[in-house]
């Protein structure tokens, strides 16, 4: 294998590059701190919600088995999109070669990493019985008395399962093999690192588009059983992604060294709003398709739009989504505030917040009403489930900020092997 | 309701904070123990910590040998033997009587299925409260039924309707002399066969006069899409038929809720509550036995009875005769003859999933 001998491995480069990342995360301002107490404080009744959930059972959610699915998989499903969108930073980089962008892609892959973290934590609280996850691993794999059968190809959330944890694998690779490499002040191996990032490009497809086919590939849920789900999916996750990446990307810029050029913000910002428009264009499709014929398979639809039977706990949801969506669309198409850096984060945090309770509220919740013998029963969340999920983002925060710390400090040079001999060619 | 659940489980949750131990019934038994230890004097509390210890130590294998549990289908004939042991011993200890968990195959040359008179029905649901008995279901806390039977009222068209449903003619009529209907009818309100019905109906006496019922079930697909989407396979079609569900291996991901257009599973959401004196001790391993929280259950046409012979609770108990069971293989058999004779449709025959539970009409 070429390339391959380049590599020397060094391991005590390795080692002080472990521990000065960990330096690193930990060691920071007081605002740093507080912002990690901040997190921390959710962090404590996700112990205790989490405690709750195992020691119980899942009694202790608003699920019951009308509404079997909840806020955990409408989160799952939400973040599953905001780790693919990390392509819209790594693509205009890497297939279109555009230098500002190239420079950040490290914050864009470690936001993938944090994503794809709080998902796996959204999916164990989901499950009623963590304790046999193993049950899913694969028979083949070299772990003795442990021997699970996976449903695979049968199944789709087996798929979910391995194009998750196989973009984890990408991203964490990808992401650590940038960060040595730039530490101990070599460039990175072409042969090794290009293919991976383009692996990963196409991955991050699949892990969305396989999230929607867990979702429409079942008759029995008519409001999710058509092909636009998938398409759907991704364009709201390449709206809500990058707005994320534009609020990650301005307050990196307002508090370390790092230099983000606004080009490559501009460009996220353009992403945002070609997204937000075919989002929009989509759901007209789909509110034309469902409510003009008006058939059993569009009260879900209506439930949600409307409310039915009095039950209308969605509606509010629906129309805040959609004036959410509308407006940052409407507001990023004109080019003074598109580019105006000071008022684009908190459109986007509009747009975000708007297709989070799309795919929540306006997509996973209203799926299971009426269900499939036509009865309405209303769903809320409880309060355990509400300490769980915002612990489970909590968590991904915390480890993106100090993934992006690290990045930072790597990409500005702050952070640097000092060997006691030089032997590198730096 | 699910508020007064979750106090009853924190209260409960209290007393055994001390203990982070996954599996309840090791818990209780410890709990008890620990009572029991603590009444006693100091002389006795050697003996009982003694005790305490050592049956802690036999639960905790058992735990701990069943986690390691293969999936029913991989086990070998020891394995299984191993496995019913555990079982046996486990219920026997925990409900106070003899309990027996049946392991019979399916056998060759039978494939199940079900046919189910509607025009019979009465709505008087002992199908339902035989089938909870008969299969150990948690009888609160929440409930689990695998029958439920749906009150269909019966539609009518009446003229006080008529101008209801938004109707639209032509748009530039005055009141009265819009001719026809373009948009929207008269009647907004079901009429005839729409899955609509609701099945939480209280009456005084059945049949009502304004209804009539429609049980439904597991459907035993041929093609069951709740099959299809399980991660782990541990739902799966046996050789006669009947769908089932290794309760020891399901990861209660909740993927065959999802996509089973029957609404015929049912989830454990806490620790099932089946009081010691209902609890039914002849059980089948994929069928009856006692769940614990967090797993999937649902009908399996009593393969317990079934596979030995007899009639499933609910045939046996229904008092006008509307339910019926057999061999489809067997030509001479109840369901084969109605098949042959008699109108029959599949719920939602469009879904292409090929239900075994056939209804119809004299």
């Amino acid at each position: 294998m070429f390339g391959i001998k380049k590599i020397d491995i060094d391991l005590k480069s390795i080692g002080s590059f472990a521990i000065d990342l960990f330096i690193c995360s930990w060691k920071g301002s007081l605002r740093y701190y507080m912002w990690l107490a901040f997190l921390g404080f959710f962090i404590v009744f996700w112990i205790y919600g989490n405690y709750q959930q195992l020691s119980n059972g899942m009694i202790v959610t608003g699920l019951n088995d009308q509404v079997t699915w909840g806020i955990y998989l409408a989160n799952f499903v939400f973040l599953v999109g905001v780790a693919a969108a990390a392509v819209t930073v790594v693509f205009p980089a890497y297939v279109y070669k555009y230098k500002p962008m190239k420079e950040v892609v490290l914050i864009g892959e470690c936001l993938a990493i944090a994503a794809v973290i709080m998902c796996l934590l959204f999916v164990v609280n989901h499950m009623g019985r963590p304790d046999r996850s193993w049950h899913m691993f694969p028979s083949w794999l070299p772990i003795p008395y442990l021997k699970g059968i996976f449903n695979w190809p049968n199944s789709i959330l087996t798929f979910d399962v391995v194009v998750l944890n196989v973009y984890l694998g990408l991203n964490a690779v990808c992401a650590f093999y940038y960060m040595y490499m730039k530490y101990i002040g070599k460039e990175v191996n072409k042969y090794i690192y290009i293919p991976l990032v383009f692996i990963a490009i196409v991955w991050a497809f699949s892990i969305h588009t396989v999230t929607a086919f867990l979702l429409n590939t079942m008759p029995a849920r008519p409001m999710w059983f058509h092909s636009m789900l998938p398409i759907r999916f991704i364009i709201t996750a390449f709206a809500a992604g990058p707005a994320l990446i534009i609020i990650a990307f301005t307050i990196i810029k307002k508090t370390t060294k790092l230099k983000i050029k606004d080009e490559a913000i501009n460009l996220l910002a353009q992403i945002v709003v070609w997204c937000l428009g075919i989002a929009l264009f989509l759901t007209l499709s789909e509110v034309v398709t469902e409510l003009y014929a008006g058939t059993e398979h569009s009260f879900s639809l209506q439930y949600l739009m409307f409310g039915m039977h009095g039950l209308n706990n969605l509606v509010i949801f629906f129309w805040f989504s959609l004036f959410a969506m509308v407006t940052s669309f409407v507001l990023l198409l004109i080019p003074q505030v598109r580019k105006n850096l000071k008022i684009l984060p908190y459109i986007c945090a509009l747009a975000f917040v708007g297709i989070w309770v799309e795919k929540g509220m306006g997509l996973l919740l209203p799926g299971f009403t009426p269900s499939p013998i036509g009865e309405f029963v209303e769903y809320t969340p409880s309060i355990i489930e509400i300490f769980n999920s915002l612990g489970n983002w909590a968590i991904g925060f915390m480890v993106f900020t100090m993934l992006a710390k690290c990045a930072v400090g790597i990409l500005t040079g702050e952070l640097r092997y000092k060997p006691t001999l030089a032997k590198g060619e730096d | 309701m699910s508020k007064d659940k979750e106090n009853k489980d924190f209260e409960k949750n209290k007393n055994e904070c001390a203990e982070a131990v996954a599996a309840t019934p090791i818990k209780k038994t410890r709990r008890d123990f620990l009572k029991k230890a603590t009444t006693v004097g100091t002389g006795a509390f050697v003996g009982a910590a003694a005790l305490l210890t050592g049956s802690d130590e036999a639960e905790a294998k058992t735990t701990w040998a069943e986690w390691f549990q293969r999936n029913y289908r991989l086990m070998t004939d020891e394995e299984k033997r191993e496995a019913v042991e555990r079982l046996e011993l486990r219920y026997t200890e925990e409900y106070g009587k003899k309990t027996t968990v049946d392991t019979t195959d399916a056998k060759e040359g039978v494939l199940f299925g079900y046919a189910l008179n509607i025009q019979k029905c009465i709505g008087c649901r002992r199908c339902v409260h035989a089938c909870v008995k008969e299969n150990n279901q948690s009888r609160e806390n929440t409930a689990i039924e695998w029958i439920r039977v749906i009150r269909m009222e019966k539609g009518h068209f009446l003229p006080e309707d008529m101008d209801k449903g938004s109707p639209q003619g032509l748009p530039f009529g005055k009141k009265g002399e819009e001719y026809g209907i373009q948009v929207g009818g008269n009647a907004g309100k079901p009429v005839g066969v729409v899955l609509e019905g609701q099945h939480y109906y209280e009456p005084e006496s059945v049949p009502e006069k304004d209804a009539f019922y429609f049980p439904i079930q597991c459907m035993q697909c041929e093609k069951p899409p709740c099959v299809k989407v399980c991660p782990v396979r541990t739902t799966y079609r046996e050789p006669d038929g009947v769908v089932v569900i290794d309760y020891n291996w399901c990861i209660g991901c909740r993927m065959c809720m999802g996509a089973c257009p029957y609404w015929a599973r049912r989830f454990n959401w806490g620790e099932p509550n089946l009081p010691k004196e209902d609890m039914n001790p002849k059980t089948h391993y994929l069928g009856n036995r006692p769940r614990m929280k967090g797993v999937v259950e649902k009908c399996t046409f009593c393969l317990q009875r079934t596979r030995k012979g007899r009639y499933t609770a609910c045939v046996e108990v229904c008092p006008v005769g509307a339910r019926k069971f057999g061999n489809l293989l067997d030509p001479n058999s109840e369901v084969s003859k109605i098949l042959d004779r008699k109108r029959v449709f599949r719920l939602r025959a469009d879904l292409n999933t090929y239900p075994k539970f056939f209804y119809f009409t004299d």
